[in-house]
């Protein structure tokens, strides 16, 4: 089986961090893996986005034109990828930061998550990523909850272990707001 | 230590390198920052030092490549990395390692040019890379990694023919592998029987010969007689170390060719069209230099149409219809680098398709 999900936001938003947490928990889980992050020059505020791909065998192109599942954390990404989602595939929109506009995505499944309310709501809006990171969970049913566990310690620095259960939380409540 | 373990590491292909440069004996770094390859010197300003290395943050791209030259003269292992931009600096000290006979490696993160150019992913500097960057005529050893892993096993492969053939060899790849994190096998030091370096400037204390490391040829006949003999390796090198990779090309009827970041996505547009039915392959030069002529002449006896594909509007292309049969075809598809003009592997199949459709 092969997954690939591409994730975008504006820097700041965690859009690397997403994409190397769900990576590290397909390698706990025995996966080959690619992450091949994209990026501006500026530390906050600029367009970011990454693109991961795990397979049992080989994982391809790092780079998809057609996503099985995008994350959309903002407007611009929205505007920008969410039509490039594959037919029969899933859009996770950040309904906090996104205006849909009614804009129509036949053969797509949208799939709306007030990411930033959610995390606000948890303690800390910086948790938008994980939020979003338990709605792909969800949608794709690629990974164990377990598995991305796991990878938060591999992924945080270890001064951060200690905000890990308030990020699995958070993760909980990306996955039960898209269950809908 | 972590990358003498054989269990799975997730890490940037920039990383690999400098891991690689590390398990392999190289303990002398020097370079200058530039984007997409700063990794790798900070990585190795964090690694090094602490295994009685040296690292040294050059006044300049042309200091670090003579550093480069002058660790070598010394019979040690040496490496400087850059990107576009800083790798021209360097070309004036590798023409003369080239002309001294000396071996060190150099990595070239591509970035789009010309000039300051981009950030972003290139396969534009082939030509400068392979076809001897530098006066004088000479080549290098120029290696293309496709995959993190590649990152790591090309560099250790680096190093070795390197010292082997008294050559520099290029590691060139761009940012998609550098910047691009795999799970990567951290495997040990190849167990290659390298020549001795008998030729080393090292100072007459230890007893060794007086050793002169130049690039200045003024006898009469000097020049000729090291150009003939360099030639003579060339062809040794193509004789010997040619690599690639083939991906069902046995009964292909249209061979994808692509190296580096590009044949990855190509790789999957090959498997795309398998799935559709159509019978196409994928040649994958791992050596641009020495290029792998004799391969692709035997592919092109049976397949009549190639198709390159490159993140340039086409280098790699000369030399690939200089090694194919005369009544070939060969089809470019290729995108100038920059922001905004990596293929996706749907790009690709339709290109696939469309030349497919029109073979004869």
């Amino acid at each position: 089986m092969r997954y690939d999900v591409f994730f975008a936001g504006y820097g700041g938003q965690g859009v690397l961090l997403a994409g190397n947490l769900l990576s590290y928990a397909a390698i706990h889980e025995g996966k080959n893996v690619s992450f091949f992050p994209a990026y501006g020059v500026e530390k906050r505020g600029g367009a970011a986005m990454c693109t991961v791909v795990f397979a049992d065998g080989d994982t391809g192109s790092p780079v998809v034109g057609n996503p099985s599942v995008s994350v959309l954390l903002n407007q611009l990404s929205f505007d920008k990828y969410a039509a490039k989602v594959k037919q029969g595939g899933v859009c996770i929109v950040n309904s906090s930061l996104v205006e849909t506009n009614g804009v129509e995505l036949p053969g797509i499944e949208v799939v709306l998550v007030p990411m930033n309310q959610i995390a606000l709501d948890m303690g800390d809006v910086r948790m938008v990523n994980m939020v979003a990171c338990g709605a792909y969970m969800e949608k794709s049913g690629s990974l164990k909850s377990a598995s991305l566990e796991a990878a938060l310690k591999k992924a945080l620095p270890e001064r951060n272990h200690k905000l890990i259960s308030a990020n699995v939380k958070a993760m909980e409540a990306g996955a039960l707001a898209a269950r809908g | 230590m972590q990358y003498t373990s054989v269990e799975k590491i997730f890490v940037k292909g920039n990383e690999a390198v400098a891991m690689a440069a590390i398990e392999v004996g190289c303990r002398c770094y020097f370079g200058y920052p530039i984007t997409p390859q700063s990794d790798i010197p900070e990585y190795l300003s964090r690694e090094l030092p602490g295994l009685g290395g040296e690292f040294i943050q050059a006044e300049s791209e042309i200091g670090a490549i003579n550093m480069l030259l002058g660790a070598s003269a010394t019979g040690v292992r040496a490496m400087t990395s850059s990107s576009g931009p800083g790798i021209s600096l360097k070309q004036e000290g590798i023409s003369y390692m080239a002309g001294s006979e000396l071996p060190g490696v150099i990595v070239d993160i591509m970035r789009a040019g010309p000039g300051l150019g981009g950030i972003d992913a290139s396969q534009a500097d082939y030509w400068q890379a392979t076809k001897g960057g530098g006066h004088g005529g000479y080549r290098i050893i120029v290696l293309a990694p496709a995959s993190v892993q590649e990152m790591y096993d090309l560099t250790m492969l680096a190093f070795d023919l390197s010292d082997i053939y008294r050559m520099p060899a290029m590691v060139l790849a761009d940012s998609v592998v550098g910047q691009m994190k795999e799970s990567v096998t951290p495997n040990l030091r190849p167990q290659t029987v390298l020549p001795k370096k008998e030729w080393v400037v090292r100072g007459r204390a230890e007893g060794t010969p007086q050793n002169v490391v130049k690039s200045l040829y003024l006898g009469d006949g000097e020049m000729e007689a090291f150009h003939w003999k360099m030639q003579a390796r060339y062809k040794e090198l193509a004789d010997n170390e040619c690599r690639w990779e083939e991906v069902q090309t046995s009964d292909a009827e249209l061979i994808v060719t692509a190296f580096g970041s590009t044949s990855r996505i190509a790789k999957t547009a090959v498997a795309m069209a398998r799935e559709a039915g159509m019978k196409v392959g994928l040649m994958r030069p791992i050596t641009l230099f020495p290029f792998p002529k004799k391969t692709y002449a035997a592919l092109s006896e049976r397949c009549k149409l190639f198709l390159d594909i490159e993140l340039s509007t086409g280098q790699m292309i000369d030399d690939v219809r200089l090694s194919v049969a005369r009544d070939v075809d060969v089809a470019f598809y290729g995108r100038p680098p920059g922001a905004g003009s990596l293929p996706t592997p749907e790009e690709l199949f339709e290109q696939i398709k469309k030349n497919y459709r029109a073979r004869a």
